[in-house]
């Protein structure tokens, strides 16, 4: 029986989360896995807004923005979910459609995303470039444009992600359409035969790429920096390309049915101020929205040029989609 | 009197037909939610037939490959004995029980575009190998289930009486003739079962097709599901791709009983005939090739795997221990699942073996093979949020549905060996009036113990790399060690995640070894 | 015909030897109880397994290095004779061509001995489809059709009822009286040996002791074979 008890302890020890705050109204923010993770944003962002909210904290993690999305559309409007951080802009349409949203009623000051913002649903708390990273010890010529990637001989192997599983993927499907239109599918059948492979997400690829398999891979102009200041690694780059960048920007909104709306704006609030954004470069690895007090870190890439920011609204994002998809399939299956 | 002796309903029959409905309801039951909670009926457009034909085509030429590549390598570890023969079955069976981004960097770390061949062909002049696209599947495909098939067919030639090699050799039989009369029998009765396995499990991949199918084009049904979800968020299509899914399944399913003989159960794989129709040099060269070539297509990943994780483990903290423990208590906890679940299906079958309903129940551990998991998270979901917070559940959903999916490998492993039993004493018991939990722990148990420790083996390494069917229901503060590894590597640390795969490896193997040491009662 | 000069067994603890040589024709029994090592002396005699000391030679030729297939030996096992995927013919007709190439002469000697096993129109069954005594004979048709000089049986008839058994063992004496092959059978019943065996050995204690004269022994039996008879 002593052996019972002592397994039944050790179950319930290893089984049990985070301890519960005895008492404190429970914030749930619904985030992408890694924002929560213990190497991302999510353990100090929890810190210092339980310092200031008489609250407790709580994340609940869905795999990226889409799955993130499709969770708070399953549970609909039985959602316990106060705020859900980290869907983007090719998301927000059908996150607007879907009428599981509020109104924020903030204002932002300050903005550092290129373009400005004035989304009444959603609030973007940073940003980044789409862009190829390749190694510059191992890549000598660098393509400076889709059409010079395409031009490139077919040795120069590039890993993409797929648009129908991950972020990323669809993020290059909008660049591609955003730079190009209705040339779109040129520029896939010239891309076509350096694609070595398309993974399911930007884990595989960026895994992929690390491992030499490939001579460049797609992720974001911030990539490098983390190899720079984490690993004092100097060796990646971002290849910038003349027909710009498409942006990713990651936002946040409350949900409708939130248990708790007054703490969910003070988390919005608490999101666009310095202290949640200062975290934000050397943790997601991506810009912050708002401009920081003293600029970004040391050796983090600067933007490039705000003129070089490709975009497409929401609703155009949405509109686009599937025949871009279905261009990027036909052109990627001959 | 009569009426004993052949009990029409008996509590092993009723507990049966208990777990097999709770299964169907898991697998078939999750697809009907999902359909239900559909705003659309789905329907099916041009691109998921195509997803079907490249399903049906990479997962026909993987098993057909996966089996055939088998024969020789299960036929060389039947007919010698040599040092480390187990320790070699054992790492053989690793590919099969590692997560899928592991197994798929070190299959790249090897023969990838900057592995190792590569490097030494680019070293010498010739362009680097290409393994993306149709066969880059199939390679990956046949890594991963070419221990598997072997590990079946070897089954199979346990089963032989050992009389019958003495019998051919004092024949004069040749290796022909022992392979005609001997071997071919035995394949027959076992490969169209170990083919519909392999090919169920290449249809519900869908990771190692995206990742080295080089493009769209290695579309399978999985992957459309998955986009039917968070793409289009579109549940009605979900359900029928989940469905077209269950049809391929039982198409394999009827394959596979049409085809297979069932034979006696092996005495497990420890066993070697002795044989005096290879003993030439020529025979030991070609098994030793065999060997030899076999390892090394399936052991240097592996190796790749375990040397760069060594570099990793420095690098992780406290949290890899806490998610490695969280991952032990799962796969325990989804052992015991696995076990109790497979001895009352195998109880119920053996006893009722000449039954429909038997069929039905054995049928039904078997559904887990050609279920999306993608749908039974879904469905689960759907189905608990309103009642509980999911992550609360976390844990137990991981242990109970990684629980199912390994159900039908310890059901491979157990039911002949209960069917045997119930043939060989179960008229004894019946006459000493011996039932229920006495004739399990005295009769049926002490045969069945080496099976069970294996099937528990098994479940036990399943579920420790097992990831993925509850992303919906995972807690950020309890990850267990797969999903902790892709968050490693979700934040840029791959050495780290390495450091942890070789973790996740090394704890596998070692509970394999040790349910499969207990069940051998050493 | 049979020589066993000096041969030791062992196997673990168990050890088993036997020294003597019995003549061309002779029927023996090896009698004693289970695990002395019956069933041993025979798989050494028919090569599955090499002797640690000692030689065993059959018409002279020492047998050492010979494989199974090349002794002059046929050995029917308890159960298993059979192959359960091949017809009765066929698992008759392997005795003479393991690849089933025969010739027409060939197929009359296969009809022949099962003919003279009482089999005659089962050539098509299979296995499972005879009853224990009837696979028995399909074996001892095999062994008949091997016409090798020395034939052993390892209790293939254990299983079968008294009068069955009787009827087989009558079957083996008119097949080794025909062909003339000397005969070592395992048995546990004295009344199998008195049946049909001109010698009996008694195996006990990590001996197979020197043939007697069946009845002899059984009429005056040493300590241990009162032990074992009780």
């Amino acid at each position: 029986m002593i052996r019972i008890s002592l397994m039944a302890a050790g179950l319930a020890l290893a089984l049990a989360g985070a301890p519960m705050a005895a008492e404190k109204p429970v914030l749930n923010v619904y985030t992408y896995d890694s924002f929560a993770s213990d190497w991302g944003p999510g353990p100090k962002v929890e810190k210092a807004f339980e310092a200031i909210c008489d609250c407790d904290l709580k994340f609940t993690t869905a795999g990226d923005g889409a799955a993130l999305l499709a969770r708070v559309q399953l549970e609909g409007k039985r959602s316990r979910a106060d705020v859900v951080l980290g869907l983007d802009t090719s998301l927000t349409a059908r996150a607007a459609e879907s009428g599981l949203f509020a109104p924020h009623g903030i204002t932002p000051e300050n903005l550092a995303v290129p373009g400005g913002w004035n989304d009444p649903l959603f609030l973007p708390f940073d940003w980044g470039y789409f862009a190829f990273v390749y190694d510059k010890n191992k890549l000598k010529t660098v393509p400076r444009s889709f059409k010079e990637l395409a031009a490139a001989p077919d040795s120069l192997k590039i890993v993409i992600e797929d648009p129908r599983s991950s972020t990323p993927g669809l993020g290059l499907l909008l660049w591609v359409k955003a730079a190009y239109g209705d040339k779109a599918p040129e520029i896939w059948k010239g891309l076509a035969p350096h694609i070595l492979t398309v993974t399911k997400g930007w884990s595989e690829a960026y895994g992929m790429f690390l491992k030499g398999e490939a001579d460049m891979v797609l992720s974001y102009t911030t990539s490098p920096a983390y190899h720079l200041i984490a690993e004092n690694d100097d060796s990646k780059a971002a290849a910038i390309f003349d027909e710009g960048h498409y942006m990713q920007i990651e936002v946040a909104g409350k949900m409708a049915t939130a248990p708790h709306p007054d703490l969910a704006d003070k988390f919005l609030k608490f999101m666009m101020s310095e202290k949640f954004q200062s975290l934000i470069p050397t943790t997601n690895w991506m810009y912050p929205a708002v401009q920081l007090k003293d600029g970004l870190p040391r050796r983090f890439a600067a933007p490039i040029p705000a003129d070089k920011a490709l975009i497409l609204s929401p609703e155009r994002a949405q509109a686009v989609r599937d025949a871009a998809l279905a261009e990027w399939q036909s052109a990627l299956s001959q | 009197m009569a009426e004993r002796a052949e009990p029409v309903i008996t509590p092993a029959l009723v507990a049966g037909l208990g777990v097999a409905g709770f299964l169907a309801a898991l697998s078939l039951g999750t697809v009907a939610v999902v359909a239900a909670a559909a705003d659309t009926p789905g329907h099916l457009g041009a691109g998921d037939w195509a997803a079907l034909k490249f399903t049906l085509s990479q997962a026909l030429v993987s098993a057909a490959l996966s089996t055939i590549l088998a024969i020789p390598v299960a036929r060389a570890l039947a007919r010698r004995r040599f040092f480390g023969r187990d320790l070699l079955i054992t790492l053989l069976g690793a590919p099969f029980i590692l997560p899928v981004i592991v197994a798929v960097l070190g299959l790249l770390a090897v023969y990838g575009r900057g592995g190792l061949i590569s490097e030494l062909l680019v070293a010498l002049g010739y362009a680097p190998l290409s393994i993306y696209g149709f066969r880059g599947v199939v390679l990956a495909h046949v890594f991963f289930n070419l221990p598997l098939a072997t590990r079946l067919l070897l089954q199979g030639w346990q089963r032989v009486p050992g009389e019958h090699f003495l019998l051919a050799a004092q024949l004069g039989m040749s290796t022909r003739d022992i392979n005609r009369v001997i071997e071919r029998p035995i394949l027959r009765s076992v490969l169209p079962g170990a083919f519909a396995t392999i090919f169920l499990l290449c249809v519900t991949s869908f990771a190692v097709a995206l990742t080295l199918g080089g493009g769209p084009r290695a579309t399978t049904i999985e992957l459309a599901i998955y986009q039917a979800f968070r793409f289009d968020f579109d549940m009605g299509r979900a359900a029928l791709l989940a469905l077209m899914q269950f049809a391929i399944g039982a198409g394999a399913a009827v394959f596979a009983w049409r085809l297979a003989r069932d034979g006696a159960p092996g005495a497990g794989l420890g066993r070697v005939a002795r044989r005096w129709d290879c003993a030439g040099f020529a025979a030991r060269i070609i098994d030793g090739a065999v060997l030899a070539a076999v390892s090394l297509f399936l052991l240097a990943p592996l190796a790749m795997v375990l040397l760069r994780g060594v570099f990793g483990l420095g690098l992780l903290d406290a949290g890899a221990v806490t998610a490695l423990v969280r991952s032990v208590i799962v796969a325990l906890m989804s052992t015991a699942l696995t076990l109790g679940m497979a001895l009352v299906l195998g109880t119920a079958v053996a006893r009722h073996g000449a039954g429909h309903m038997a069929g039905w129940i054995e049928s039904a551990g078997h559904l887990s093979l050609a279920a999306s998991p993608m749908v039974i998270g879904t469905g689960l979901f759907i189905l608990l949020y309103p009642l509980v917070d999911p992550a609360s559940v976390a844990l137990a959903v991981t242990a109970l549905v990684n629980a199912v999916m390994s159900l039908p490998f310890a059901l491979r492993a157990l039911v002949p060996v209960m069917r045997h039993v119930q043939s060989v004493e179960g008229m004894l018991a019946d006459s000493l009036d011996m039932g229920g939990w006495a004739r399990f722990r005295l009769v049926t148990w002490p045969a069945i113990r080496p099976a069970a420790g294996f099937a528990a083996g098994l479940a036990a390494a399943l579920s420790m790399g097992d990831l993925g069917v509850v992303a919906l229901f995972a807690d950020p503060d309890a990850a267990t060690l797969p999903l902790y590894l892709y968050r490693l590597m979700g934040s840029y640390r791959m050495e780290a995640a390495q450091g942890a795969a070789l973790l996740l490896v090394a704890v596998s193997i070692m509970l394999f070894r040790l349910f499969d040491w207990l069940g051998k009662g050493a | 015909m049979l020589q066993l000069a000096g041969v030791e067994i062992r196997q673990g603890d168990f050890l088993l030897a036997a020294d003597w040589r019995i003549a061309r024709g002779v029927r023996l029994a090896l009698i004693g109880p289970s695990g002395a090592g019956k069933s041993t002396l025979l798989a050494s005699i028919a090569g599955f397994l090499e002797p640690d000391a000692g030689r065993i030679l059959i018409d002279g030729h020492d047998m050492r290095g010979t494989p199974p297939g090349k002794r002059p030996v046929s050995l029917l096992f308890q159960e298993h004779n059979l192959f359960p995927y091949l017809t009765v013919w066929q698992n008759v007709a392997l005795g003479l061509r393991p690849d089933l190439k025969l010739s027409a002469d060939e197929r009359r000697l296969v009809a022949r001995s099962l003919d003279e096993v009482g089999l005659a129109g089962m050539d098509g069954r299979l296995p499972a489809a005879l009853s224990g005594g009837q696979r028995q004979r399909v074996a001892l048709a095999r062994a008949l059709l091997r016409d090798r000089p020395l034939l052993l049986l390892d209790e293939p008839f254990a299983a079968l009822g008294p009068a069955l058994r009787g009827e087989m063992l009558d079957l083996v004496r008119r097949i080794t009286d025909k062909s003339g092959a000397t005969l070592l059978m395992v048995t546990h019943d004295p009344r199998d040996a008195a049946r049909i065996a001109d010698l009996t050995s008694l195996v006990s204690a990590g001996q197979a002791h020197a043939p007697v004269p069946t009845g002899e022994l059984l009429r005056n039996p040493p300590a241990a074979l009162r032990d074992y008879l009780g």
